[in-house]
């Protein structure tokens, strides 16, 4: 039995995270991860002998800078590099090139659409002013809007203002923008299909939504909000794969003295007289703490690893109600080459950028109603990005890796389990689609890893294999997440909290929840505060 | 020069590189550079600077100016020149150096190659003919030849850069050391390598005749197709020398040369450049009135700073107070660091105000409305950019 001020269950990037700011504080922490390596599903993993997947996420572009900057993560080795633009494939031969160059992207923007080429700029502005309000939200807790707590009431006040500031006409807009769909809100700006086709795809990422489902387009919001030195919509990679965020928040945890376990899964949260009190491990070994942080979702929390009993009445039930739905799948392929695409131009900048196989809004839905069926989408979405093209170190030299996200997949087919055959026919299916815009695109093919929503859950830990630990939806957002009444990171019992994606902010490689749960548990223990504030002062 | 064109002596000078860069830069952005047209940027700025941080690019040096040294009093007419003892460069090596006028005012700063006993190469970024000239007076035995123009020179910059030039077949080169020369056949040629640059990363600067500049650079792109290679221009080295915390004229220093007013140029130890100065040596110029400006001690220093907030502090200046009523200080050069993820500057600060606390008053822009934000600046002591790999040997291939 060993002793510790906190432990930290998971060491994915908010747990790591987390660990590292109350370590900073003087804290004892220790983190305690399941498998043999840490970083969740912010990981770099050597699948096939020379080539480093980003198993899971695969680009990041909602890591708070200052906590970056704070931590001095690139001192520990982790590099963000922007990446160049991206092709949209059509239906047919459309291709919408997003260059990142600003008077390129209008001019390809313009060969599909004089229209939609000038209304860009107003949709850009709409979003840049939706975004901005949310960010300043991303390094705070949320106030509970029920307290008289002077906190919460600063907090609101600061909000209200941030709407306030927008204007009479924005504000209703605004909320008007929250419960729309992302295809219903592009309507309002744009004309062509494989514009609004490309527009949507970031409102359909990761969630069970389809592009006119109400509340899609919060998510497409969430993804455009982050941004890469401030740059606001941009994504970048991290030289390494997306390990390098976890290793060099490990790297800075460890250098404020912090411990990180790995083959140490957690069994069981150990509650004595109401408070959290320790762990026991998967191996019956315990141990014990002053806190206990759970970075796992809020639905593994408190249905898995804690004991129904322990918990006040209804958290159980809102727990198992938590909406976490998996629909998405990871293709990882190793490639002899770079594939060349049909009807793109030969060019070394697009060449380094992103590909996503949106079709037309039309595609994208029927791929999500294979979904609601059970099935995996027979012509799915895709957003793929070579990340080897511009990064040395994640292929041979010459030899690519190209990630696969693919939209939709269930997490439970309606035909019965997954199997090991089923996942290579999906794998097929996606590799097929790809193909048709590359031909000779499976004669690259070295190695492949094909990761199905229930592969994710057994490997990851993530339920269902959602990857923002909880559907982005109103109902889960702000002072919903996870639950009403448990906004502010403590939980329902006593030196227990949680700081992985099912709080505030939500999902995304962004550490902002575990940042933000390090503030308040120092808080509660009495300890100066350790973590930086957002370092953008204005926008 | 081409008669049938009236305009040909207004006409900025083409590098041999010229044919390749042209076809890349298709931002068409261009600047100049001793005369010879020069690119800004080829697609993006940020763009070129990651590719020196995260891979290999390259950076046309030929309008640097190159001066050939040679003959038996070159060393002594060398060391009479600049600050540091030129006796102790080895062969085949090179050394940053600085020179000054008398009064110890800062002329310019180059590198000195040495590439025999009696022959060396000083490089630098401004014509400096005339001040040569006045330097090698009463030395008999040195010719001071200008070979700006026959010499091409590329440097690649970068992580990749060795694997890169092992790719390309230049045996050994694994094997050089920072500041090492070394040389390899070249299509019947010689190529000089050297392990130096601008960017504070690994690094090599490549020396071809003009004649093969194109060779050189076909056969270096074709090495490099696989490792990211890409030109880059003065704004992506603008950005990477100032992570790495190294000076550029009209930044950090006004060229003594060209200063009008009294003390607006500076001296080495303003410019945290004392370890190039080395009294031991026999006389130098400005010898006696930099011993004085040593045991005085600078007025100004030249100060690496982590200015909180993302606003570069550009133009501004400092103060030693928060409220900005005592002024001390002005940034020279300023830019957010996407590799270091801060907010960094070169400041110059009156010496006895650089231990108390510094505030930056930094005017921004936004949708054409100015702003203004005092912010707290932390003096840092190392460059902000100095990864392991620029001083390994051998270097990784990535």
């Amino acid at each position: 039995m060993s002793n510790y001020d906190a432990i930290v269950i998971g060491a994915g990037h908010n747990g790591l995270t987390n660990a590292a700011y109350l370590a900073k504080a003087g804290l004892n922490v220790v983190v305690l991860e399941k498998n043999d390596y840490i970083g969740g599903a912010s990981v770099s993993r050597e699948m096939h002998q020379g080539w480093i997947y980003s198993s899971c996420s695969y680009v990041c572009s909602m890591m708070r800078q200052s906590l970056h900057r704070d931590l001095d993560l690139g001192r520990h080795g982790l590099l963000l590099v922007p990446y160049l633009g991206t092709i949209n494939f059509g239906d047919a031969e459309q291709r919408l090139i997003s260059y990142h160059d600003e008077e390129a992207a209008h001019l390809e923007l313009k060969r599909h659409s004089p229209h939609d080429a000038d209304a860009m700029h107003r949709f850009q502005t709409d979003l840049t002013r939706y975004a901005q309000l949310i960010r300043k939200t991303l390094l705070r807790t949320v106030p509970d809007p029920t307290s008289f707590r002077p906190r919460d009431i600063r907090e609101l006040l600061f909000l209200a203002k941030q709407f306030w500031a927008l204007g009479e006409k924005e504000i209703y807009e605004y909320v008007r923008f929250f419960t729309m769909s992302a295809a219903e809100y592009l309507e309002d700006y744009f004309e062509n299909d494989l514009i609004k086709a490309a527009m949507a795809s970031p409102g359909i990422i990761g969630t069970a939504l389809g592009a006119y489902s109400p509340g899609s387009s919060y998510i497409l919001l969430h993804h455009v909000m982050g941004d890469v030195d401030g740059s606001i919509g941009a994504w970048g990679l991290a030289r390494g794969g997306m390990g390098a965020i976890s290793n060099a928040i490990a790297g800075a945890l460890q250098e404020h003295g912090g411990e990180v376990r790995t083959n140490a899964g957690v069994q069981k949260v150990l509650v004595e007289n109401r408070k959290a009190v320790g762990v026991v491990l998967e191996n019956g070994d315990e141990v014990r703490a002053r806190i206990v942080v759970s970075n796992l979702d809020a639905k593994r929390t408190f249905t898995r690893i804690m004991d129904k009993n322990d918990l006040p009445e209804g958290i159980y039930e809102k727990a198992c109600n938590f909406k976490i739905r998996g629909s998405s799948g990871k293709v990882n392929i190793a490639l002899s080459g770079m594939p060349k695409f049909t009807h793109v131009p030969d060019n070394r900048y697009i060449n380094r950028g992103g590909q996503t196989f949106s079709g037309s809004l039309e595609t994208m839905e029927r791929a999500y109603d294979c979904w609601k069926r059970g099935r995996w989408s027979d012509n799915p979405f895709i957003e793929s990005v070579i990340p080897s093209a511009w990064d040395p170190t994640v292929a041979p030299p010459g030899k690519h890796w190209m990630s696969n996200f693919i939209q939709y997949c269930p997490p439970e087919l309606s035909s019965g389990p997954w199997t090991a055959e089923k996942r290579d026919q999906f794998g097929q299916t996606v590799v097929d689609k790809i193909e048709r815009y590359s031909p000779g695109f499976k004669d690259l093919i070295v190695h492949m890893e094909v990761r199905t929503p229930h592969d994710i859950e057994q490997e990851i830990g993530l339920t269902e294999g959602n990857i923002f630990q909880g559907e982005l939806t109103i109902d889960q957002l702000f002072f919903n997440r996870p639950f009403p009444g448990y906004a502010q990171y403590r939980m329902p019992v006593k030196n227990l909290y949680m700081c992985g994606s099912s709080t505030h902010p939500g999902g995304g490689v962004s550490c902002a929840c575990g940042a933000n749960a390090a503030r308040e548990i120092l808080i509660d223990l009495r300890r100066p505060n350790t973590v930086p504030e957002d370092d953008f002062y204005d926008e | 020069m081409n008669t049938t064109d009236p305009y040909a002596g207004e006409r900025l000078k083409l590098s041999p590189f010229y044919p390749r860069q042209k076809v890349l830069n298709i931002r068409d952005a261009w600047g100049a550079w001793n005369g010879y047209k020069f690119a800004d940027c080829f697609y993006d700025a940020e763009y070129e600077y990651f590719c020196v941080r995260n891979t290999c690019a390259t950076y046309d040096i030929c309008p640097m100016q190159k001066y050939d040294i040679r003959g038996p009093d070159a060393e002594a007419m060398l060391n009479r020149m600049v600050t540091r003892d030129v006796k102790k460069i080895g062969l085949n090596r090179v050394a940053y150096c600085v020179w000054c006028t008398d009064e110890g005012r800062m002329i310019d700063d180059g590198t000195i190659f040495k590439l025999s006993d009696d022959k060396f190469m000083l490089t630098c970024g401004s014509p400096c003919t005339a001040w040569l000239e006045k330097s090698a007076f009463g030395f008999d035995g040195v010719t001071v030849t200008d070979v700006t123009d026959e010499l091409a020179a590329l440097s690649l910059q970068g992580p990749t850069s060795c694997a890169v030039l092992k790719k390309m077949g230049l045996a050994g080169i694994e094997t050089a050391k920072a500041f090492d020369i070394m040389r390899f056949p070249f299509h019947g040629d010689t190529l000089m390598v050297s392990r130096t640059g601008f960017t504070g990363d690994l690094g090599y600067e490549l020396w071809i005749q003009p004649a093969l500049a194109l060779e050189l650079w076909d056969d270096l792109y074709a090495a490099g197709e696989d490792y990211g290679i890409q030109p880059f221009g003065e704004a992506a080295t603008n950005m990477a020398r100032l992570e790495a915390g190294f000076i550029m004229p009209a930044m950090e220093f006004n060229e003594a040369l060209r200063t009008v007013h009294f003390e607006h140029d500076q001296t080495p130890f303003e410019l945290n450049l004392g370890w190039l100065v080395d009294f031991k040596k026999p006389h130098f110029s400005g010898k006696s009135a930099l011993l004085k400006e040593k045991q005085r001690g600078p007025k100004y220093t030249l100060t690496k700073l982590d200015i909180e907030g993302n606003k570069p502090a550009d133009g501004s200046y400092i103060y030693k107070n928060r409220r900005c009523t005592q002024e001390i200080g002005y940034i020279t050069s300023a830019m957010w660091s996407p590799a270091v993820k801060a907010n960094i500057a070169l400041a110059m600060i009156k010496t006895e105000h650089l231990q108390g606390e510094l505030w930056a008053e930094i005017y921004y822009e936004k949708e054409l409305r100015q702003y203004s934000r005092v912010a707290r600046c932390t003096r840092k002591q190392k460059p902000f950019w100095s990864p392991a790999r620029a001083r390994a040997t051998p270097p990784q291939d990535y």
